[in-house]
């Protein structure tokens, strides 16, 4: 899979989030503040978004990796240093 | 020859909007197959049919509303004759007909004055939200000005019968059931940790959530605890031998519904993870079986995502019990002396006092919170 | 003649009467009994002393010959006023009135009018049974080319006769049986009386009574009997059965939102269907409840005292009808 730049990430992004929160739109969302302070995301929510971003991207998140999804940027980041193998440090 | 009818898709249900059908005549259906979909009040339901035949005659036609019970369809069976067919078909047109004439004057006209739908119009008033005061039960102006100085909001349609049908399932609950209330704050640190080793090892189509566990151990504890599974039904409690977890699932437009899954005793983690992520997808989309709507024996309600410590729920009737967890999170507790950090929950049990003590009640709770402590045993 | 003065409805028909005599040379009266016997319901007492045989003429009983005799005087350039005893003799006169006197103008390109005013009493009420109580105005109000006044106050009969007269088609004015006797002071407005709007006699917000003639008395009687009930009722006097003057009626149920309507006729396709009719029609959406209607029990009037009384509107009948769709009300 050739690799995806950032705005293409965004775009798979908020494409996986349809479905499971139709308000969240590009221009409800601001990509500076925490996803789930802006939308009403529950746990399975959540999961069914990490599973969303598994099958468009083929990118299997771990859990323990689940504290760096916060920001829709800062997915976006942690997508692309995934993609480039480039594990990121833990988060705190 | 079979007569498939309207199933009641919950205790509060008296009738249904048919959508649509699924089958057509000449068709062969199989146990389990979806054949339609009925609007309830709460949502659009792919109702099945639990016996076999060929769809011999489509009796009601989509956008009928009838009540539960009403023949919807004749599907035909080896063996039937024509004539048979034919003398059900006059005998089920012969109920339909009878079921009519008292409807008519069962379901009383609604009079709304000219007036007050004019005035109900302007002042942006829900006029069927509006209850009539005047002549005969009429509603009129001086209604619809009530309602207005009430500010009786005017949602869609689909909300407001949703939020209607809560209210009057929550009020009879309050009005009927003699609640009590238990709350047990339980040790999550061993369910935990085995989760968190769990998903390492399972691939993310796989991986389980907290809810798993608590759903696992409820049924189980529900099995061991018969009184708090089950309905009251008729002035008596009727304990349950399956156990079908209702599932409270808030929609993103308001509200909340509270579908089954069925036999959760007897599912594997995985299997029940998988139900409950079809199951909440489906909800929300608005495609929920008959089969689910209609039979939950204990519900469960997971309020811990919005950060609550303890939820004391209104039970849904006939249920006699309903089963809350609020957020998990690090809490001072004491072992063996020392106080000591360690994720913790608070479950807490609203249960029917007709159907069982407190005494019941606290051995449930007890089961609950010593199931949790062996996750792998689940 | 004067305002203030206390007089009778008979009385104040017999004023109007003299005057119209006095004023115009061309109006003279004609009817049976009016003349040497002063009228059946003694109007015209003394007016032939007054006026002399030529202006006041007693006629032989035939309805369809001294009502045709009108219509010839009038197309002649007189301005004749007919009175027919009763409205009930003159059914022998409809070809009269509803053939000719109806019909000239239109049938005759307007070449033709018909400045004829006919009086009639109507009604019930005084035992007189069946074939002398008729309330039939609402039938002649059915009549395009007649104008149908009904006077129910002593105002209205001093002031409907001038422009009745004026008036260059016919008109037809009923005077119901039971009035005759009433008593009232003349207001100043009679003088100023316009044969072509109702008039509200009582204001209220609650509901509007409407109706006309001998039951006008009866609605404020119910009226005053609901207000000490909290129910203000509005009542409209029509006056003018045609051409009905529905604006009057419609700009008081706007503001009520229910109607009551009397009327002695009977129910089926009346004075008060037509009335309900037009609300119905034009401000179906400013109702907050049914359109009811009082009227008289279908049978042919009785002559027993209690089983005339149990046939005719009376003040309990409206009340009750006023209750059954103002109720809720604090």
């Amino acid at each position: 899979m050739t690799e995806m730049d950032a705005d293409s990430l965004r775009q798979a992004l908020f494409a996986a989030l349809r479905p499971i929160a139709p308000e969240a739109t590009p221009e409800e969302v601001r990509g500076d503040l925490p996803l789930r302070d802006q939308i009403d995301l529950d746990s399975m929510d959540f999961l069914h978004f990490v599973l969303a971003l598994h099958e468009r991207l083929g990118i299997d998140i771990p859990e323990s990796d689940y504290p760096h999804l916060t920001t829709i940027e800062a997915i976006v980041a942690y997508l692309q240093q995934r993609q480039r193998g480039t594990v990121p440090p833990p988060a705190a | 020859m079979i007569e498939f009818k309207l199933p009641s898709l919950g205790a509060d249900m008296e009738k249904g909007t048919l959508l649509e059908w699924r089958v057509r005549p000449g068709e062969a259906v199989t146990k389990g197959q979806v054949v339609g979909v009925v609007d309830t009040t709460k949502a659009a339901v792919d109702v099945e049919s639990w016996q076999e035949g060929i769809v011999h005659e489509l009796l009601v036609e989509p956008g009928a509303t009838v009540a539960v019970g009403t023949t919807l369809a004749v599907l035909r069976e080896p063996g039937d004759t024509p004539e048979q067919l034919a003398s059900a078909r006059a005998r089920i047109a012969a109920a339909a007909a009878a079921a009519a004439a008292p409807a008519v004057a069962a379901t009383t006209e609604r009079r709304v004055s000219p007036a007050a739908r004019k005035r109900a119009q302007e002042l942006g008033v829900d006029i069927d939200a509006v209850q009539g005061a005047g002549p005969q039960g009429a509603v009129t102006i001086a209604d619809v000005e009530r309602g207005a100085a009430a500010k009786t909001p005017a949602p869609a349609d689909r909300a407001r019968a949703l939020r209607q049908t809560i209210a009057m399932a929550m009020a009879r609950s309050k009005r009927e059931i003699p609640h009590y209330y238990l709350a047990e704050e339980i040790n999550l640190a061993s369910a935990l940790d085995w989760l968190r080793r769990e998903n390492e090892r399972r691939p993310v189509t796989e991986r389980l959530l907290v809810a798993c566990l608590y759903l696992k151990a409820v049924a189980l504890a529900a099995r061991k605890h018969p009184a708090v599974n089950g309905f009251f039904l008729d002035g008596q409690f009727r304990p349950s031998a399956a156990v079908h977890l209702g599932v409270a699932i808030s929609l993103r437009g308001g509200g909340l519904i509270a579908p089954a899954i069925h036999d959760v005793d007897r599912l594997s983690l995985a299997g029940l993870m998988r139900g409950m992520s079809d199951l909440v997808t489906r909800a929300r989309a608005g495609s929920l079986r008959s089969s689910e709507m209609s039979d939950p024996t204990l519900t469960v309600t997971n309020l811990g995502e919005q950060s609550v410590d303890s939820v004391f729920g209104v039970i849904y009737p006939p249920q006699v019990a309903l089963v809350g967890f609020g957020q998990v999170r690090d809490r001072p507790i004491v072992v063996q002396g020392e106080v000591r950090p360690a994720p913790t929950v608070t479950a807490s049990l609203s249960a029917d006092h007709r159907a069982s003590d407190g005494h019941d009640g606290a051995l449930f709770l007890a089961t609950v919170r010593e199931l949790l402590q062996h996750p792998e045993s689940l | 003649m004067s305002a203030g003065a206390t007089i009778s409805y008979r009385e104040a028909l017999r004023q109007a009467l003299r005057e119209a005599m006095q004023r115009d040379p061309r109006v003279f009266l004609m009817g049976e009994d009016v003349g040497r016997y002063g009228g059946t319901y003694a109007v015209s007492k003394g007016l032939l002393e007054e006026f002399g045989p030529d202006r006041v003429r007693d006629t032989p009983l035939s309805e369809l010959a001294f009502v045709g005799a009108g219509i010839g005087a009038a197309l002649g350039g007189m301005r004749p006023i007919v009175e027919i005893m009763t409205v009930n003799f003159s059914l022998l006169a409809l070809d009269q009135i509803i053939n000719n006197a109806a019909t000239l103008r239109h049938m005759s390109g307007g070449q033709f009018s018909v400045p004829l005013v006919i009086r009639m009493a109507t009604g019930a009420g005084r035992q007189l049974a069946a074939q002398h109580s008729h309330s039939l105005e609402g039938w002649y109000a059915h009549i395009p080319g007649l104008r149908i006044l009904a006077p129910a106050t002593i105002d209205d009969a001093r002031g409907m006769l001038a422009p009745a007269l004026a008036d260059p088609d016919p008109v037809l004015i009923f005077e119901h049986v039971q009035l005759y006797n009433t008593e009232g002071a003349l207001s100043d407005a009679w003088q100023a009386t316009d044969i072509r709007r109702a008039r509200v006699h009582r204001a209220g917000r609650d509901v509007s009574l409407v109706t006309y003639g001998g039951s006008l008395g009866k609605a404020l009687l119910a009226a005053e009997r609901l207000a000490g009930e909290g129910i203000e009722a509005e009542v409209i006097d029509l006056r003018v059965l045609r051409p009905l003057d529905a604006e009057t009626v419609f700009e008081s149920v706007r503001r009520t939102h229910r109607a009551v309507i009397i009327d002695e006729g009977w129910r089926s396709g009346s004075l008060s269907a037509e009335v309900s009719a037009r609300i119905a029609e034009s401000i179906f959406y400013s109702l907050d409840a049914p359109v009811l209607r009082v009227c008289s029990e279908e049978v042919p009037v009785p002559y027993p005292k209690h089983l005339e009384d149990a046939v005719l509107p009376q003040v309990p009948d409206i009340v009750a009808a006023v209750k059954e769709i103002v109720s809720g009300h604090d």
